[in-house]
Formats: C-alpha cells, sequence, structure tokens
C-alpha cells in the first residue's frame, strides 16, 4: 500500500448522530485508482463513514462531524468549501437502483447539464459525453437504439449501470458505491463487479459490501470496521485484500470473516 | 454452513487425515520389512493396498471441494486449513505411492537373494515414517514450531541415502552380474528418501496454516546436487 499515490486521508475522524457516537478516532488513507472496499458488521458505521467522504451525513440534521478528510491535501470540512462542489468530485452510486423517471438519455445528461459542463457546447458535445458515459459503464451496447425510452424500463442491473454511467458523466475523481449490487442478481452483480474494475482504471472507487466474497473479488484494499462496548464504529485493520482474507493480523478481524460473530 | 458445522467439518478432515496417515506410515514400514524379510506375500499386499489409500485420497478430496462449495465463503484461518488439508492429503498418497514402489520392487526380486544385509534402508524407512508422524501431528495441530524442527532432520536421512549409494556404487564395480539388484535397492533408497521430502512439503503446509507464511525449507546439503 504504501506504494500508492493517496487520493483521500482520513484524519481522528468522529461522528456523532446526536448523542450517539457512530465512528471514532478513524484513520486512513485511500489509494487513488484503487478499489477499497469497507466491511464489517451491522451498525458498525461503515455507511455513516462512506457518507463523510462527500458530506452527506450533513443532510441528517443531528449529524456532527470532527476531524478532516483531505481530498488531494484540502480538506473537504473546510469551511470555505461548498459541498456541492465536493459532491461533484465524489459521485455516489446507493444499493437500489434510482434513475430518474426520465430518459435514459436525460438520466445520464442531467448531471453535465446541472454542473453547467455543457456550457457553450453544442448538443453533438453532449451526445459524445452521455454516449461516452454509456460505454465506460458497460451499458451502451443494450441502450443505444432506446435513449430516449425511460431509464424505469431497464432491468435492475441495467438501471444499476445507469445510476455508475450518471456518476461518472459528471467526471468525478472518487466514486463511492453504498452496497451497489445487494439488490441485483448473480449475473448482474458479477457484471457490475468488472465494471467497477474496469473504470477504477480511472476513479478511485469506495465500496461498502456486506458480500465478503465481494470485496475478495473486487478490491484492492480491504477496510475492516467493527464496533466498541458502546456501539461506536471503528477501523479495526486496514490492508491489502488479498492478506485481509487470507491473513489477517486482528483476530477481531478473522472471527468476523469467518462467520464467528456479526 | 454454520460456524459449528464448518468446525466439525474441518475436525472431520483432520481425524481422516491421522486414520490416511497411519494408513501409509504402515505401508512404508511393512514395504521395508517384506524386502528384509524376502516376504513376497506381505510385499503383494501393501502393493494391492495402495488403491484404498488412493481412494481414501479421492474421497476426502470430494469432501473439501464440497465443503468449500457449501461453505462461502471460506475465508482467513478456515481457507488456509482447508486449502492444506487438501495439498496434505495429496502428499500422503504420493507417499503412499513409494511404498508401493518398494513392494513392486520387492515383487520383481523375486526369491534372489539380497545382495548385502538390510540395515541402513530400514533405518532410513524408521526415520522417514518417525518424522511422517510428527509432521502430521503438527499439522493436525497447527504446531508451526514442530513443524519448524522436523525438517531438519531430514539431513539424517538425506545422509543414509548417500551413504547407502555410495555402498552400492562401489559393490556395482566389484561385481557386475548384481547391477539389477543393487539397482533395485537404489531405488528403495531413493524412494525413502522422497518420502522425507514430502514430510517437509507437509511442514511449509502446517507453517502455512499457522502463520499465513508460504515459505519453503532449504533443500539439505546433498553430495548429488548439480552445481
Amino acid at each position: 500500500m504504501e506504494n500508492n499515490h493517496f487520493v483521500l486521508s482520513v484524519h481522528n475522524l468522529n461522528v456523532w448522530y446526536g448523542d450517539f457516537r457512530a465512528l471514532k478516532e478513524v484513520n486512513v488513507n485511500i489509494p487513488e485508482k484503487k478499489i477499497t472496499a469497507i466491511i464489517g458488521p451491522s451498525g458498525c458505521g461503515k455507511s455513516t463513514f462512506l457518507r463523510c467522504f462527500n458530506r452527506m451525513n450533513e443532510l441528517v440534521p443531528s449529524c456532527k462531524t470532527e476531524g478532516e478528510i483531505l481530498l488531494h491535501n484540502q480538506n473537504i470540512y473546510s469551511e470555505d468549501i461548498n459541498p456541492v462542489i465536493v459532491r461533484r468530485r465524489v459521485g455516489m452510486v446507493f444499493q437500489k437502483p434510482n434513475p430518474f423517471p426520465k430518459s435514459i438519455y436525460e438520466n445520464v445528461a442531467w448531471g453535465i447539464k446541472i454542473n453547467g459542463l455543457n456550457n457553450g457546447s453544442s448538443k453533438s458535445f453532449l451526445d459524445d459525453l452521455v454516449e461516452h458515459s454509456l460505454r465506460q459503464a458497460a451499458l451502451w451496447d443494450e441502450v443505444k437504439d432506446k435513449l430516449h425510452q425511460s431509464g424505469l424500463s431497464l432491468s435492475g442491473g441495467q438501471q444499476q449501470r445507469l445510476c455508475i454511467a450518471r456518476a461518472i458523466a459528471i467526471r468525478p475523481e472518487i466514486i463511492l458505491m453504498d452496497e451497489p449490487a445487494s439488490a441485483l442478481d448473480p449475473i448482474a452483480t458479477l457484471k457490475i463487479e468488472e465494471l467497477m474494475r474496469e473504470i477504477s482504471r480511472e476513479y478511485t472507487i469506495i465500496v461498502v459490501t456486506h458480500n465478503m466474497q465481494q470485496a475478495a473479488r473486487v478490491s484492492d484494499f480491504t477496510a475492516f470496521f467493527t464496533m466498541d462496548e458502546d456501539r461506536a464504529g471503528f477501523l479495526m485493520e486496514y490492508g491489502d485484500t488479498t492478506q485481509i482474507f487470507t491473513n489477517p493480523k486482528e483476530k477481531l478481524t478473522e472471527d468476523y470473516i469467518t462467520g464467528r460473530f456479526g | 454452513m454454520p460456524r459449528e458445522t464448518l468446525d466439525k467439518k474441518i475436525q472431520h478432515l483432520l481425524d481422516e487425515i491421522l486414520v490416511m496417515d497411519s494408513m501409509v506410515e504402515t505401508a512404508i514400514i511393512e514395504s521395508v520389512t517384506a524386502l528384509k524379510n524376502r516376504n513376497i506375500e506381505l510385499a503383494r499386499r501393501i502393493y494391492l493396498s495402495d488403491a484404498e489409500i488412493n481412494q481414501r485420497r479421492f474421497e476426502l478430496e470430494n469432501e473439501i471441494i464440497i465443503t468449500i462449495a457449501t461453505t462461502q465463503p471460506v475465508m482467513a484461518g478456515d481457507l488456509r486449513r482447508i486449502a492444506s488439508i487438501l495439498e496434505v492429503v495429496g502428499e500422503l498418497e504420493r507417499i503412499g505411492d513409494y511404498a508401493k514402489g518398494i513392494a513392486l520392487i520387492c515383487i520383481r526380486m523375486g526369491n534372489e537373494p539380497l545382495i548385502k544385509p538390510l540395515i541402513d534402508i530400514p533405518r532410513m524407512a524408521e526415520l522417514a515414517a518417525d518424522m511422517l508422524h510428527r509432521a502430521i501431528g503438527a499439522f493436525v495441530s497447527a504446531d508451526a514450531e514442530a513443524a519448524r524442527q522436523i525438517p531438519q532432520e531430514d539431513d539424517q536421512v538425506d545422509s543414509l541415502y548417500n551413504q547407502v549409494y555410495r555402498e552400492l556404487v562401489a559393490l556395482m564395480f566389484t561385481n557386475p552380474s548384481i547391477i539389477d539388484r543393487a539397482n533395485y535397492l537404489m531405488w528403495v533408497a531413493h524412494n525413502l528418501e522422497r518420502v522425507a521430502d514430502r514430510v517437509t512439503n507437509i511442514c511449509e503446509r502446517t507453517i502455512y496454516v499457522a502463520t499465513g507464511q508460504l515459505m519453503e525449507f532449504a533443500p539439505s546439503d546433498d553430495e548429488f546436487a548439480p552445481g
């Protein structure tokens, strides 16, 4: 891991929901253009942690975040940073595919338009970007003849790839994925995983998954979170995925991945 | 597969390894006894019983594969344990083949007298079988310390092998009419030397199970090694 360039650095991160401390003193570096998986038992703060990277937790009124997350050495929690800009640089794909009730084309073009990325450019520029994004999301061949049909007419796996196309259309640096395949069948799941490997050449991916085999298959690095007696989540172990799944250093990691708890 | 079921399954596989090991150890010792006592009947039995060892290997392999398929996912210590059992079962089967090879030599030699009293070869067999016994014990209990010690004894087996080799070559020089029979004994000694090498492989697996480190013991100094 030492040889990697880190795109994100988390320092002393603590998150509270009201009086409840959800995350405790997390320190971690995320390598650029790699896939980092976050695993751990339910309630250990995996999703909370993921949402810290694009300041989505702020949308929860009682949520308070302490510590810093550096994106290329710039703290995304600085007062002078606009969370909207953070979210443009750090995209997100959710567990359940959530295309807009609009055409396939509009789903992908939406982010480009709303971010003004097509300013002054021709329609063909937008067409090219939509096509490029759909190709990157390995969906183009399946939808190129029906770009103006509703995104909701696609299958679950296709909808999820559409959401990935929508996320990458605005050229973020990082893509957060919160259990992106847990609502999909095994074939659609493998397609998403293949796609993740493919796009990780250009994007840094952080993925939360309950499926340990998925983490083992798809990720380069794995972070194992668990919680203390007060149910505050913390980072137990972080390392090369191969090492974590064949020879974890921490007994708690071993116990979790071999099904002794969680 | 729930946790307790997997624990029981692994325990069962380890018990089966102990059974298979005792079959293999017996085959090694008895194959050399048959040769020493010129007991062709015993040699035939050992030769035929290798099929049982092979059969057990296939049954265990099958059980391991089903365990992997039905336990999702097999991770960390369990993964190293199950993958290593698969490997060790294969090593035991091959060691069984060496015993079968010795039994075959005994059968081929028929009623021809031995060209010399067998002393070092039975000693090699005892040493190798004893190393195997302790290596399997260490494997089952994941005792990395014992697994590090046992391969060092391979030197004794190698030195006996070299001694037997030199002795047989000297005999062949003085009496070319015994070359066939001397060559048979050379093969017996070679088979026993290979048993000890495979014991070393089993010890490497034990260290992997216990520590996650894949390592290879340096081959002992062998005067016949190239370079």
